[in-house]
């Protein structure tokens, strides 16, 4: 779908990027002054990289080796830019059909629809001038999904945002990402906004991109600590819900041979979801524990164990296919006498599972299935 | 004969004028919009070259600048020559002449602040532009010449008050010929250098004024309606 090789100097970073994906959403992950800008300039055309390939669909956008180097308004590319930048002069709903007119895009999708899809149907005649920060990302998205395009490039929609308004765009993003049948590129430095929406998780660490893969995957990979930052580490891991405990407050998550008990998970009986859960929030047991208040214990059997210099080990095991990431002292390990292929009781705490996951369509536990 | 009692020649020299300012203005405001727009977004070789063009009428004698066109443009210039064997055009002793010496005197004062708010408009709409299709020439139109629309309406006020009040190049370029090239600027001269011509001198005065005086209203009303327009507030 889109395959990048691309390398190049941007100022005084020296700059090599290598990735494919096969639709769906694709994250691209790194600190501040990585290059994900830099990256989703070029391949939107803002910015020429020296050498390599940018493909997607099928369409040569960039090869240097051919001379090929389609211009930005020919990429059919939609860039949501984390400055909104709408234009100031046109109401919202000249804004977002601004494809249309000045473009030439036609695209089969409705105003309409994006309007219901984006919560826009009431600022449809503003300026953007009286749009908070929010609803002007809103728009942003809504103008880029309406230009027909192949592909929606999110360069950090929420971080020019506070807290409270990336609560009020995350469940649009949320519905966007399932409905669109857009691929979109998602560019981000917040690993939860990253494991939240993404099926495709890219690396970039200081210009480079070591590793890409499937997020949950990604996401398990102890080598990337650096990159991924060690405190926010975790899994991801699927489910469907089974039920609710309505006496408790708890819903029942089936993840294939064990039942998580989760208090208040917005979802219905029958849901899949998809659960973060920290590495820092997992303990490790010899036995199943008698007399504890956490109430998610599993046996399972761990898979490696990553040897650090640090006081931490990293350790993953695997729970009927699904990988669960523990984060223990080197101390412990010693002491428990850990090794890889020994059966260890996995102990989560109730409270530490990220609720915050995203429901995806029935039979689509695997997020790329949508495109 | 009283002070608001126009004489005929009084009324054919201030609508004289205005026809010279507007044609001047006509002519210089599209030249203007795309030199700005070039010094604004263009680094190119001759950048400084071009705007020290641009800037010399500001900075030269107005008198130079008339006997440069009467060199140019007059009916024995390489340029007015041509014009006049292939289109018939001639500069030479007519109103179009001053159009033409007015045109010139005001576009430095008409390109610069169409070059600042060309400037003020950030190139990243215009990427946003590109990125929803748009060809450079498009963006141009919907996005860029919009929101430089206060500054251009400054440059072409401040370009219409200076053709209008323009003497130096025309009088040496087009001479001061009664109903043809004679402006306010030049009748008021002309009445100043006439014995009893007080009074007719002070009515000009007063007529200039006025025209100045009625264009910046009309330009500050303009003004305010543009900025709502752009300014987020719904107007």
């Amino acid at each position: 779908m889109l395959d990048v090789d691309i390398a190049g100097r941007v100022g005084s970073l020296e700059f090599q990027a290598r990735f494919a994906s096969e639709g769906g959403v694709t994250s691209l992950f790194g600190q501040s002054g990585s290059g994900k800008t830099t990256l989703t300039n070029m391949i939107a055309g803002l910015l020429v990289p020296q050498t390599g390939r940018i493909v997607l669909d099928g369409t040569v956008l960039f090869d240097a080796a051919q001379g090929v180097n389609l211009p930005v308004q020919e990429r059919r590319i939609g860039h949501v830019f984390q400055d909104a930048r709408l234009f100031p002069h046109l109401s919202v709903r000249s804004n977002l059909t601004y494809a249309r007119w000045a473009g030439r895009r036609k695209g089969d999708r409705d105003l309409e629809e994006v309007v219901d899809l984006l919560g826009l149907s009431a600022l449809l005649d503003r300026k953007p001038g009286r749009l908070s920060g929010g609803e002007k990302q809103r728009v942003a998205i809504g103008r880029a999904l309406l230009s027909d395009p192949r592909l929606l490039i999110m360069d950090e929609p929420l971080a020019s945002l506070d807290q409270a308004r990336r609560n009020d765009i995350l469940p649009y993003l949320d519905r966007l990402c399932g409905d669109a049948g857009i691929p979109i590129l998602y560019v981000s430095h917040s690993i939860e906004e990253v494991a939240r929406l993404s099926d495709t998780l890219v690396i970039l660490s200081d210009g480079h991109t070591p590793a890409y893969g499937p997020v949950a995957e990604m996401l398990t990979r102890t080598d990337l600590g650096r990159a991924t930052g060690r405190h926010e580490a975790g899994a991801l891991i699927h489910g469907r819900v089974a039920g609710t405990d309505a006496a408790w407050g708890l819903t029942l998550v089936d993840i294939g041979g064990a039942v998580l008990q989760i208090p208040d998970l917005p979802a219905e009986t029958g849901d899949t979801v998809r659960l973060r859960i920290r590495a820092r929030d997992v303990a490790l047991a010899l036995e199943p524990p008698q007399g504890l208040s956490i109430r998610n214990a599993f046996e399972a059997t761990i898979t490696s164990i990553s040897q650090e210099t640090g006081p931490y080990a990293e350790i993953l095991c695997v729970l009927n296919e699904q990988t669960i990431r523990a984060r223990i002292t080197r101390a412990s390990v010693a002491d428990l006498d850990l090794a890889a292929g020994k059966s260890v009781t996995v102990l989560i705490k109730s409270v530490a599972i990220d609720r915050r996951q995203r429901s995806v369509g029935q039979g689509s536990v695997n997020g790329a299935e949508r495109v | 004969m009283n002070l608001f009692d126009l004489q005929p020649d009084e009324w054919q020299a201030l609508l004289l004028t205005l026809k010279v300012a507007a044609v001047a203005l006509a002519l210089s405001l599209p030249a203007a919009i795309l030199v700005a727009y070039l010094l604004a977004r263009y680094r190119f070789p001759g950048h400084g070259l071009v705007n020290a063009l641009v800037h010399l009428p500001l900075v030269l004698p107005p008198v130079v600048t008339g006997y440069v066109l009467l060199l140019m443009f007059g009916r024995k210039g390489p340029v007015g020559a041509f014009l006049n064997d292939t289109f018939g055009i001639s500069f030479a002793f007519s109103w179009t002449g001053a159009a033409l010496a007015a045109g010139v005197m005001a576009f430095p004062l008409i390109v610069r602040p169409i070059r600042l708010s060309f400037e003020a408009v950030d190139p990243k709409l215009e990427e946003a532009a590109k990125s929803l299709g748009a060809r450079r020439i498009v963006s141009f139109f919907t996005v860029t010449l919009p929101l430089a629309l206060p500054g251009i309406l400054g440059g072409a006020i401040l370009g219409f008050a200076k053709a209008m009040g323009e003497f130096g190049a025309t009088i040496t370029f087009v001479s001061n010929i009664p109903g043809e090239t004679r402006t306010l600027a030049l009748a008021l001269y002309t009445a100043t250098q006439t014995p009893s011509g007080d009074l007719a001198a002070f009515r000009l005065t007063l007529i200039a004024a006025f025209v100045a005086f009625a264009a910046l209203i009309a330009s500050e009303l303009l003004a305010r309606h543009l900025r709502a327009r752009l300014g987020g507030a719904d107007a």
